[in-house]
């Protein structure tokens, strides 16, 4: 406990990297993966492809991600902007089949319903299909926004802030309180993120009972 | 000469992969070797627990709750913190690969055999079936692939944390990275990532066999093969 | 197992059976289930246990081949108590077929119309003949065979249940509501199929449904049951339609319904036709 009050301005800082880095990532993942999707669910001749492809780079460790993708992106390795590169194709590579599947999930009866009364086609994907979509979005969103978050700590042994800037100096110095700090702080992080995403479903999609 | 012209040379050098060398070869099968032991552990673990909470269709919260709080802990988190309480070597993070991979191998043993009809099974023992028949013939084929599933997701996992297992001393791919980053030798550091890249997804493309393999016809011909949530490390 | 006790013609006996379940929470009550009920099923015959849902007329099924253990009371096969044998073989031994048939996915059409002889100890040209014979018995053609669940239709699945649960040729047939996922005109079809092979075999087959005109079709005893297993009368369908013998069976027969109130009607060539309250033609009248 001593060294949590001692080092608070420390822990403030990585907490602060930590969401300057995940939470970008995270919007930018679901940005990009609702089109993405919706051509899956669109096009099912590409979705295999697509899903495939994602499922496959989420195999990638993400370690070795962060040290190749500067070549293909110009960024520097210890960027800020790799990480929250890496951590948002991590995050397409989720969300694209969540969002298929959220595409997939309506009826075409509640399809023929919207276009038979007179929806256009880009007015009725915001407006019918996107909200009937979106609890499905929203599941997959909250297992991105926690995996995101843990992933983030990578970075750290290549030197980019973090939380998991308290695991390597922990590590080196041998201060547990700093380790188990990084641990709950980036479990606590992800639970209090979690949490608002349940809240914001509540509030954006009343006509859901629960969020699952 | 550029990076990616270096790295290639790296890559093609036999000194690279030649026991006198840096020895990839033998460090890969290390790799592997480490990987299959951590999750042969966590299966005998979590494939009797899920085959019991399927079974019984109860403790889905559990296992909910399981692989949520699995999905928001940190890698490196657990593997130092495993490293500074046990000490450097092969233990410390052979827990914390164990215990990262138990989630996947439960949620996947659980979906698997709780996704059998009901009245497939009701039908079974009124059949006949004793429990061990029921296990082999009935739970075993029909949930296989979503095992094999969880177990493709923990190897995965579980090879990828693996790397960052080399920063509290333990072997296998990992020390080529961290070798690299400490020496700044580029080629090395690019080398090693893209060769473990390669041989993570040449696994995960075995699984991915494995699994449409242990889909039984009769299903395969109704349902694409199960999907598993992949993981990264 | 079941020797043939010439002396006794009832196959199947409840003796006063109770079934009650832990109510949903620690302080509820225990719901009961099924409370006291008797009869007998005479062998050779089809007895169908009619009611709504919730009468308790499943569990009383279940308890035949020991997937429900009764609380209280005993459950009688040729005189012998169910209780004092092995459920694992009990149940080899006694046809089952529900509403989904619960065909193995992963087995074809053959494979699992031959489990119970294959688990029976039957050899695999033993097992094959069975298989011919129930296909033809349940009018499947015989390139069936290889197709798996996913496969068949509603109807054919059923019928490969019927064929599954008959194929070791069992003395008992347990029927929990086997046509009522199938629609009307393939349920009539298969309702005629079961009483020509109950003829064939001989079989003694305990039926239960919740559609009374299936319980006419069919049963040559009807149970009716109101809730918790009550019965309500026990009968021939001749008997029960000609003399209800209270307010329940008639509500159940449908006879108090008011557009069940038929009117006789003479058409044009002379014939009398009965019509129902909305003048739909129900049928023509046939002068004894």
């Amino acid at each position: 406990m001593n060294w949590v009050t001692n080092n608070l301005e420390t822990i403030i800082s990585a907490l602060g990297w930590h969401v300057a880095l995940s939470v970008p990532a995270i919007v930018a993942a679901l940005l990009c993966s609702i089109p993405l999707g919706w051509l899956a669910h669109r096009l099912p001749r590409y979705s295999g492809p697509i899903i495939t492809g994602s499922g496959l780079l989420f195999a990638i460790p993400s370690l070795p991600l962060l040290i190749v993708l500067p070549v293909l992106t110009g960024a520097g390795m210890r960027d800020g902007s790799n990480v929250v590169i890496a951590l948002t194709l991590y995050g397409i590579a989720l969300l694209v089949r969540s969002v298929a599947d959220g595409f997939n999930s309506i009826s075409s009866e509640t399809r023929l319903a919207a276009t038979a009364l007179g929806y256009s086609g880009f007015r009725r994907f915001l407006t019918v299909e996107l909200p009937l979509a979106a609890p499905i979005i929203l599941t997959g969103l909250r297992v991105v926004t926690a995996s995101t978050i843990a992933l983030c700590t990578v970075g750290a042994v290549l030197g980019i802030p973090s939380l998991g800037t308290l695991f390597t100096d922990g590590f080196q110095r041998q201060i547990l309180a700093e380790i188990m700090t990084g641990i709950i702080l980036t479990l606590g992080l992800a639970g209090i993120c979690d949490a608002l995403l349940v809240v914001l479903g509540k509030l954006l999609m009343p006509w859901q009972k629960q969020v699952a | 000469m550029n990076v990616i012209q270096e790295t290639f040379n790296w890559l093609v050098d036999p000194q690279t992969w030649s026991t006198d060398g840096h020895n990839m070869i033998i460090r890969s099968v290390e790799h592997l070797q480490y990987s299959a032991l951590a999750v042969t552990l966590a299966a005998l673990l979590a494939i009797p627990a899920g085959w019991f909470m399927g079974h019984t269709r109860r403790f889905s919260g559990v296992i909910v709750g399981i692989t949520g709080a699995a999905r928001a802990l940190p890698t490196l988190g657990l593997i130092t913190l495993f490293g500074l309480l046990l000490g450097i070597g092969l233990v410390p993070p052979m827990i914390a690969l164990v215990v990262l991979a138990i989630p996947s191998i439960l949620a996947g043993t659980y979906s698997g055999i709780s996704a059998i009809n009901t009245s497939v099974i009701d039908a079974a023992r009124a059949q006949g079936f004793t429990t061990r028949q029921l296990v082999t013939r009935v739970h075993l084929p029909l949930g296989f692939a979503m095992i094999v599933g969880g177990l493709r997701s923990a190897f995965i996992q579980v090879m990828s944390t693996a790397i960052l297992a080399a920063y509290v001393g333990a072997g296998g791919l990992g020390r080529f990275i961290f070798l690299g980053i400490n020496t700044q030798d580029t080629p090395m550091l690019l080398g090693a990532s893209i060769w473990i890249m390669v041989l993570v997804v040449l696994v995960d493309a075995l699984f991915s066999l494995g699994q449409r393999f242990a889909t039984p016809t009769g299903v395969r011909r109704l349902h694409a093969v199960p999907a598993t949530e992949p993981s990264a490390g | 197992m079941f020797n043939r006790k010439t002396a006794t013609s009832s196959m199947i006996s409840f003796e006063s059976v109770t079934k009650t379940y832990p109510g949903p929470s620690r302080s509820a009550a225990d719901v009961v289930a099924v409370r006291d009920t008797s009869f007998t099923v005479d062998t050779g015959t089809i007895t169908v246990l009619a009611g709504s849902s919730g009468c308790g007329k499943t569990t009383l099924l279940r308890m035949v081949n020991r997937m429900v253990a009764p609380t209280s009371g005993r459950v009688l096969i040729n005189g012998d108590d169910i209780a004092h044998m092995n459920p694992v073989q009990l149940r080899r031994k006694i046809g089952y077929v529900m509403q989904h048939a619960g065909l193995l996915p992963h087995k074809t059409v053959a494979e699992n119309i031959a489990v119970v002889p294959r688990l029976n100890g039957a050899s695999r040209t033993e097992a094959k003949r069975s298989v011919d014979r129930m296909l033809d018995m349940v009018e499947l053609p015989a390139d069936m065979a290889d197709r798996y669940p996913a496969e068949l239709s509603g109807g054919q699945a059923q019928r490969v249940g019927v064929a599954r649960a008959l194929a070791d040729e069992p003395r008992i047939l347990l029927m929990d509501e086997p046509f009522g996922a199938v629609d009307p005109l393939v349920r009539t079809g298969l309702q005629q199929q079961l009483v020509d092979i109950q003829h064939e075999l001989g079989t003694t087959m305990l039926f239960v449904t919740h559609d009374m005109s299936e319980a006419l079709r069919l049963g040559h005893q009807i149970i009716l049951l109101a809730e918790q297993g009550r019965i309500m009368q026990q009968d021939s369908p001749t008997k029960l339609v000609e003399q209800p013998a209270n307010a329940f069976v008639e509500d159940f027969l449908g006879l108090n319904a008011v557009d069940k109130t038929l009117r006789t009607r003479t058409t044009e060539d002379g014939r009398t036709m009965i019509v129902d309250a909305h003048g739909r033609p129900a049928g023509f009248l046939e002068q004894a």
